[in-house]
């Protein structure tokens, strides 16, 4: 067992290192999905989050529980329900998409929707609700006292987008069942890890999860970054 | 304020048709994509990423390989989720192709089950007389038996040669793993077991493991691998054509002899299994046309 630990991370370091096409690839995947998921995800989620917030309406405390429900739904589910929906069998069979790219960016969307509304929904509570008020009687179109809102309270938003990031990157269980870890296509850094180490492996899924250390670290230091500047200028 | 949200609503919907574009987008190229779901034994042993990237420059088509246990792959083939699939199960290919879900059976190839454990053969299997024995020794020692557990072809012959030995291991003893034929390996190594498992995944790990080959060679412990192609009666918008193609050209002289050349560590891991005669069949089926 010592010589396997500690071969293991040097082996993964070198592979990190030496420019390895198929690891550099299997991460361009992994960011390419999980980066279009958030972007397509967040414009919905945040005027669902800004809805919830800011609009009395029946219903509402309801939505927002089913939403904080939601965070808990494992992943294989979501993988699972979307599997049997894209499957030929399923309502959306002609479309053809499972084992693509797009099934996974589906499936990132509904792990990150909820995380993105249930963070969002709570960091607008935590804005003064006249922020709105004063830039609607001050003149300002909706979509602007939106946009204002928005800007009041971003570094919580920031913070909920890189939790969903943070989760959808390193999620295996829909990814592997939607995209099917196809080499080239769909193999990301969770579905490769999950194989690597099924296969024996251990230093080519130690560098990925690396990979995935190394950007959780990045993402951390980039908030507080923001976050410090922020409090600095206002 | 409704009315104001319109402009984000069209954002958003132009968004998801863009998304949607790019879906279809990909639908488009599927002619040149051939989908297989296999097993984990011919994609672990590293056998398909020795034999397709040949297949893929001659041809033009890009394989899409998924690796799940044969119960798995059949079902995704009885879906019409994949073009074709090569898988071992036998019985279950013949009743697969029976029921109509697909095309004919072709053989590919073989090699045969051997049945792993602890090096120092705690059950004493390796002076059985035939499998039958072996696994009535194991269900009799204090051993612990590792099964896929996971309706994999691995699992079904393991099924069948628990009931034709007539003997059940104690539960306590008998642990189903519900994943691929390495993590099984690894499993058992772990935990001192026994286990059965095919001779390609077995070479590809051996070396990984503390583990032996108690027993082989009762004929019953014979694997042979099949390909079949998703029936475009079902489907008509499977690449049909893609997968007869794959089929052809892995069933020909040239995909044989890849299959026989691929070797780990000075091992040969499959023996090629072609049938000439169906060979033969097949290139007139291809003239035939199946467009």
């Amino acid at each position: 067992m010592d010589t396997i630990s500690s071969s293991i991370i040097p082996a993964a370091l070198n592979l990190l290192f030496s420019g390895d096409p198929e690891l550099w690839e299997i991460i361009a995947i992994s960011f390419r999905v999980s980066g279009t998921a958030i972007l397509i995800a967040m414009p919905a989620s945040l005027l669902t989050a800004f809805i919830l917030a800011y609009w009395q309406f029946p219903g509402r405390r309801l939505l927002i529980s089913i939403f904080n429900t939601l965070l808990a739904v494992p992943a294989v589910v979501v993988g699972l329900t979307l599997y049997l929906i894209l499957s030929r069998q399923g309502p959306l069979g002609e479309w053809k998409l499972l084992f693509t790219q797009t099934a996974m960016i589906m499936g990132q969307i509904a792990l990150a929707f909820p995380i993105l509304v249930s963070m969002g929904h709570s960091a607008l509570q935590s804005a003064d609700r006249r922020v709105w008020e004063t830039a609607r009687t001050l003149g300002a179109s909706a979509p602007r006292s939106f946009y204002t809102v928005m800007r009041e309270v971003r570094f919580g938003l920031l913070a909920a987008m890189f939790a969903a990031f943070g989760r959808i990157i390193a999620e295996v269980g829909a990814s592997m069942m939607l995209g099917g870890n196809i080499l080239h296509h769909t193999r990301n850094i969770p579905t490769a890890i999950a194989m690597e180490a099924s296969k024996g492996e251990f230093a080519l899924g130690i560098a990925l999860g690396l990979v995935l250390l190394i950007l959780a670290f990045s993402l951390n230091a980039l908030l507080h970054h923001v976050q410090g500047k922020g409090q600095l200028t206002t | 304020m409704l009315k104001n949200i319109k402009p984000l609503i069209c954002a958003l919907s132009t968004a998801s048709c863009i998304f949607l574009v790019t879906g279809l987008a990909q639908a488009d190229r599927m002619n040149r994509t051939i989908r297989m779901a296999t097993t984990t034994s011919t994609e672990n042993s590293g056998l398909l990423r020795h034999l397709l990237p040949r297949f893929e420059q001659q041809t033009g088509y890009q394989v899409h390989v998924i690796a799940v246990g044969t119960g798995k792959a059949l079902r995704m083939g009885r879906d019409g989720d994949v073009d074709l699939i090569l898988v071992h199960a036998r019985p279950a290919e013949e009743l697969f192709v029976k029921k109509g879900y697909g095309m004919q059976r072709y053989n590919v190839m073989y090699n045969d089950f051997v049945l792993v454990g602890p090096k120092s053969d705690p059950a004493g299997i390796a002076k059985s007389k035939d499998a039958a024995e072996a696994f009535s020794r194991i269900a009799q020692s204090s051993s612990l038996f590792i099964s896929r557990g996971d309706d994999s072809g691995t699992h079904k012959k393991e099924m069948a040669l628990w009931k034709n030995s007539g003997a059940t291991p104690p539960d306590n003893r008998y642990r189903e793993a519900g994943q691929g034929m390495g993590k099984a390996l690894q499993i058992a190594g772990e935990l001192n077991a026994y286990t059965l498992t095919d001779r390609g995944t077995w070479l590809a790990y051996v070396s990984k493991l503390d583990l032996k080959i108690n027993y082989e060679g009762d004929p019953q412990l014979h694997n042979p691998y099949g390909i079949i192609a998703v029936s475009p009666e079902r489907y008509q918008d499977t690449n049909f054509k893609g997968a007869m193609n794959l089929i052809e050209w892995i069933t020909s002289k040239e995909g044989q002899e890849m299959i026989g050349k691929y070797h780990i560590a000075g091992k040969q891991l499959f023996m090629p299994a072609a049938d000439q005669k169906q060979a033969v069949a097949l290139q007139r089926h291809s003239v035939d046309g199946h467009n």
